[in-house]
């Protein structure tokens, strides 16, 4: 069941904040992953032990020279369409949020699984990611 | 910012390895650990005793290479792994 959207609502401006594009339905969703260049797709969550870190970690990664030519976010457990139809894009992986995947034109290159994100500090989840966009997005 | 559930333990919400006295190894995100046993969540088992469809065996120890890397899928919603039972359990994070 969603959360209250009040609730919810820091944690979508969190993300907006940082310039990722909300995608609130299936539509939103395919349309970005249609886009040419490198793609980081978010999954959010309300989940404090994990996505507390996890949004901070993004915010990080993306002030770095290198990163994905195209940033979006769905929001598990609230934007339910957008977020199945988001996963359909990494079915090859079990679902997990937060988590965030990386794809080279349709191609997923990289994938941070929630357990690589639970307990660990933003910093080390954001080398993660850098580590990533300097492999795939320069 | 997020939902926290303190009272639960530290390993609330922690995808965990609950690696067992046998063949069998669990992982899940714990939910709590009790006297009685670890609370998992949409956790996987393997039993490093059965073989798989060619024949073959997958030792605890590739079963976890697999999941730290990809996660696993969720085919057990809830279970109590009784505590009698129980090795270890361990951060499926601090694997990789």
């Amino acid at each position: 069941m969603p959360y209250d959207p009040m609730l919810v609502q820091p944690m979508r401006e969190d993300m907006t904040s940082m310039n990722a594009e909300e995608l609130l339905d299936a539509a939103a969703v395919d349309a970005f992953m249609a886009r040419e260049g490198t793609k980081l797709l978010f999954v959010n969550s309300v989940c404090g032990c994990a996505a507390g870190q996890a949004r901070p970690a993004l915010r990080i990664a993306l002030q770095h020279g290198t990163t994905p030519d195209h940033v979006g976010t769905v929001f598990a457990g609230q934007d339910l369409e957008a977020t199945a139809k988001a996963r359909g894009y990494f079915e090859q992986v079990p679902p997990s949020s937060p988590s965030a995947a990386l794809f080279k034109g349709g191609d997923l290159v990289h994938f941070v699984p929630r357990h690589m994100i639970e307990s660990r500090d933003a910093n080390t989840i954001a080398f993660d990611l850098v580590s990533a966009f300097d492999e795939h997005c320069a | 910012m997020g939902t926290f559930h303190s009272h639960k333990g530290e390993l609330h919400g922690i995808t965990v390895v609950v690696d067992l006295i046998d063949d069998r190894v669990y992982v899940g995100r714990c939910d709590t650990v009790l006297p009685e046993g670890v609370v998992l969540l949409d956790a996987d088992v393997h039993d490093a005793s059965e073989s798989k469809y060619d024949g073959t065996k997958m030792s605890k120890e590739d079963y976890l290479a697999n999941a730290v890397k990809f996660g696993v899928w969720p085919r057990i919603e809830r279970i109590v792994v009784p505590a009698e039972d129980v090795a270890s359990v361990t951060k499926l994070g601090d694997h990789a």
